[in-house]
């Protein structure tokens, strides 16, 4: 039997020992992607140090629908990458690198379609406040081995460690996806009727919705949306305002667009995801989870010189 | 579960020695003891066990291990209750154990250093379904068919759906992460909870996550769920429900070997096709399912493959015809599809009653639970016949093999002299085998004691270290279920906590 002679995850590429010799072990160092979502989370500190994460597929497995990547390959790349085997991933195509995706957490605007960010990420690679590669999760679909720091990373905003490399989740791309639009639909009731929409839109007046799998399916969910409203074929969803309000799906059913300012809003109804124009009121941690928060960035980053500045308290 | 008490590996049994060295006196703890009289008077009497029977019973779960006397019993019914022991647990220094059914497979509800356990028991209420929110509100005691079951008149379900379900609680389910059948597509647990009232070690009350979208912070519910009752205990759980598909097509396909089944479901999910369900079943596991419930499946292939999709009717019409054209390219001898629901009924009871029908081979089983990559599925499935069949253990083989989690199941009498050292020798060799193939150790039943000697296979020093930090930002002094899922020398506050048991109170 051929034990293998070092752990599965121990890492060999230089490419990342490069880099967590770049992050070294001392100063405040930050991490920058594309700056698609810099200010997520609160301003850097003027004195870290800004570096950029490795780039490149590691491996891809079609057949097994996983994605290693290193973290500064930027998503529309690594998307390129994975249509040419007919897949696609649960990140946010938005202009950013893998890494910002994971580390910010947002879910694409079809995520109701291509899953959620959160349960996409199957292993992590991080250099530690320490300057150690650190691995956790692991490479196959299925895993419960130990304790889950995939998990912890996704919406970190690298302050627990600076993301390097990730393996990620993949699925197949479906055979049709079409985007439809109504003026007097009523969301809400759609949401009852369709199945699985890969998203569905409210402006408080027009209602869009993405449907995809096999063109057989699309068809008769088509036909079926013509008791709901008069529905036409669109371009693609509307031009989204550019604050995220997270609120639950149930608040979206008492939506009348008096909570903006402008009154302009478009509603991800189904998982509670709203744009506006006005930022979202501030939320709070409740106390325990607060602290929580607190010992956990200790735990993981006691001198505080990972991307210092940010916390996902506020974000 | 019938199974004759098993002795464990090494490594447990020392702990467990000394966990009972600790103590000293064989026999009950009295009324007397102040802990189990502080605990009564927070619960009530009649809700704090100490008797001998009770707690022998709690040594073990469904798993091979044992663990040492547990400390007092104690059945809450409400949050505050929970907190109630927490504090009481910190003020005496115990540890604290979360028990849900029992049907653990890693040895995680059993107890280390004399914790008290805390049952689930009596906290099994559906709290709220939220149709708004597609959300149910329950206590984490509820058993996982019975929300199902509950969800069933709205046209909904809870996913995750373990082969246990009629008997393995939504707090054990949230604690292993557990997976089923039906997790290819739709996700295993941890895709499943929005939010968790928990009570941290300190006896503080939170709640992780939320029903908004995207909710603040670190995902302190994605760490919590999975992580096995070490962080604290869940007191209730948000989860999502999900639709009933309109429509659902199961599959039977037969083949000589289980080689050809395995390339099958590789072939499948390279297609792009992603099912609800595929599960395989080797010749010997077939054999006995039919001798014990007649489900319909064919004794004399190597290998049958249960495939199931579900969506619009035209789709999976067009899936279940893919299928079949993929299993007959690889091999398959016969495509059945099941006509009516009774059968569909049928052919997935086999399936789920897969492990009673063991106890109709062998007095005992140990079912290991490892992943590889959907690919390395033949060859491995290959070397574990081969190193059951050197180390003179029967296998079974029955695996969700949609994602590549195989079950291999060794099946023996544990009164036979040396069989039970044969087993672990051939489990040890199953799971190098797995990790070498590029799996991983444990796809939905957890590390627990089971497997935390073979954490290195995965990760280094300091992949683990990082493991016991997140541990510790919940839990500084492990008093939650010590003695689990890391090594021991990766988690030292652990050995503390097993050493910290006084001297006078029975361990
Ligand atoms: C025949 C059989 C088939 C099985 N099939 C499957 C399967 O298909 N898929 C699968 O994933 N598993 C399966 N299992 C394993 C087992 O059923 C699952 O792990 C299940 O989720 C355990 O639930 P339980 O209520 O029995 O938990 P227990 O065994 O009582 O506890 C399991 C762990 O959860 C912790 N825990 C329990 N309740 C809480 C709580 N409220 N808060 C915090 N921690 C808690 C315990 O401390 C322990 O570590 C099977 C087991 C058997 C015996």
């Amino acid at each position: 039997m051929d034990a293998p002679k070092q752990p599965l995850l121990a890492v060999d590429d230089p490419v990342l020992h490069a880099f967590a010799e770049e992050v070294g072990a001392e100063g405040p160092v930050a991490i920058e992607g594309n700056r698609t979502r810099w200010h997520v989370g609160g301003d850097l500190a003027a004195d870290a140090r800004v570096i950029k994460a490795p780039t490149g597929m590691v491996a891809y497995a079609p057949e097994e629908m996983t994605a290693q990547v290193r973290v500064g390959t930027p998503v529309a790349e690594f998307h390129a990458a994975l249509a040419e085997k007919g897949q696609r991933s649960a990140l946010p195509e938005r202009g950013g690198t893998v890494g910002g995706a994971i580390a910010v957490g947002q879910n694409a605007l079809s995520m109701l379609g291509r899953g959620r960010v959160r349960t996409s990420v199957l292993q992590i690679r991080y250099i530690s406040s320490e300057g150690r590669i650190i691995s956790g999760g692991g490479p196959t679909v299925k895993n419960v081995t130990g304790f889950d720091l995939p998990r912890l990373m996704v919406g970190s905003l690298g302050t627990l460690g600076l993301l390097a490399e990730a393996v990620i989740r993949t699925n197949p791309i479906p055979e049709v996806s079409v985007w439809l639009r109504s003026d007097d639909a009523d969301p809400f009731g759609i949401a009852a009727t369709v199945l699985k929409p890969s998203a569905l839109l409210w402006d408080g007046t027009a209602t869009w919705v993405e449907l995809e799998g096999h063109g057989i399916d699309v068809a008769a969910e088509t036909a079926a949306l013509a008791a709901s409203g008069t529905f036409r074929e669109a371009e693609g969803p509307p031009a989204l305002p550019a604050q995220r309000w997270s609120l639950k799906p149930s608040e979206l059913l008492k939506l009348t667009g008096a909570e903006f300012e402008t009154g302009e809003f478009v509603a991800s109804v189904g998982t509670g995801t709203v744009w506006a124009a006005k930022p979202q009121p501030p939320r709070q941690l409740n106390r325990a989870a607060q602290l929580l928060t607190h010992r956990m960035k200790a735990e993981f980053d006691p001198p505080g010189r990972l991307n210092p500045g940010r916390t996902v308290e506020t974000a | 579960m019938a199974r004759s008490a098993l002795k464990s590996l090494q490594s447990l049994k020392d702990l467990a020695g000394r966990a009972s060295r600790s103590g000293g006196r064989p026999a009950d703890e009295t009324a007397s003891d102040p802990l189990i009289g502080e605990l009564r008077a927070a619960l009530s009497p009649d809700r704090v066990r100490s008797d001998g029977a009770q707690k022998a019973l709690m040594k073990k779960d469904a798993s091979v291990f044992e663990g040492g006397v547990s400390g007092p019993l104690c059945y809450p019914e409400s949050t505050a209750e929970v907190q109630a022991i927490m504090k009481l647990a910190e003020k005496y220094d115990r540890g604290v154990v979360p028990r849900g059914a029992g049907t653990g497979l890693a040895g995680g509800a059993i107890p280390l250093g004399a914790p008290i356990v805390i049952a689930a028991t009596k906290m099994n209420h559906i709290l709220e379904v939220d149709l708004d929110n597609r959300i149910a509100w329950v206590e984490p005691g509820v058993i996982n068919l019975d929300l199902t079951k509950h969800l069933a008149p709205m046209g909904f379900h809870f996913a995750p759906d373990p082969s246990s379900q009629q008997v393995c609680t939504i707090g054990g389910n949230v604690a292993n992460n557990s997976g089923g059948p039906h997790c290819l597509a739709y996700g295993v647990t941890n895709a499943h909870v929005v939010a968790l009232e928990v009570v941290l070690p300190s006896g503080e009350v939170t709640v992780l996550g939320g029903l908004d979208a995207e909710p603040l912070g670190y995902d302190l519910r994605g760490a919590f769920v999975g992580s096995e009752g070490t962080l604290g205990f869940t007191t209730k759980v948000a989860v999502t429900i999900t639709p009933n598909a309109p429509d659902v097509r199961t599959l039977l396909l037969s083949f000589d070997t289980v080689r050809d089944a395995a390339n099958t479901v590789s072939a499948i999910i390279a297609a792009g096709i992603v099912p609800a369900a595929l599960e395989v079943m080797d010749q010997r596991i077939t054999q006995a399912v039919e001798a014990y419930v007649g489900a319909g499946y064919p004794t004399d292939a190597g290998a049958v493959l249960l495939a199931e999709v579900d969506g619009l009717a035209d789709g999976i019409k067009i899936d279940a015809e893919r299928i079949g054209d993929i299993g007959r390219q690889h091999g398959a001898t016969n495509v059945r599809q099941a006509e009516t629901d009774h059968e569909r009924a049928l052919l997935w009871k086999g399936r789920k009653t897969a492990f009673g029908a063991i106890a109709q081979i062998a007095p005992d089983y140990y079912l290991h639970d490892t992943v590889v990559p959907r690919s390395k599925l033949a060859d491995v499935l290959e070397q574990i016949y081969e190193i059951a069949d050197r180390h003179d253990v029967l296998v079974m083989n029955v695996f969700h093999a949609g994602d590549g989690n195989l079950h291999p199941l060794l099946v023996f009498d544990g009164r036979e002299e040396g069989k039970l050292d044969a087993v672990h020798a051939a489990g040890a060799e199953i799971v190098t085998a797995s990790v070498a193939a590029g799996g991983v150790l444990s796809g939905e039943h957890g590390i627990g004691v089971e497997k935390q000697a073979y954490m290195d296979l995965m990760f280094t020093d300091d992949d683990m270290d990082h493991q016991a930090r997140l541990r510790r930002a919940f839990d500084p002094v492990c008093r939650a279920n010590p003695g689990k899922v890391l090594p021991m020398g990766h988690s030292c506050a652990d050995i503390a906590a097993l050493r910290s048991v006084p001297a006078d109170v029975w361990g």
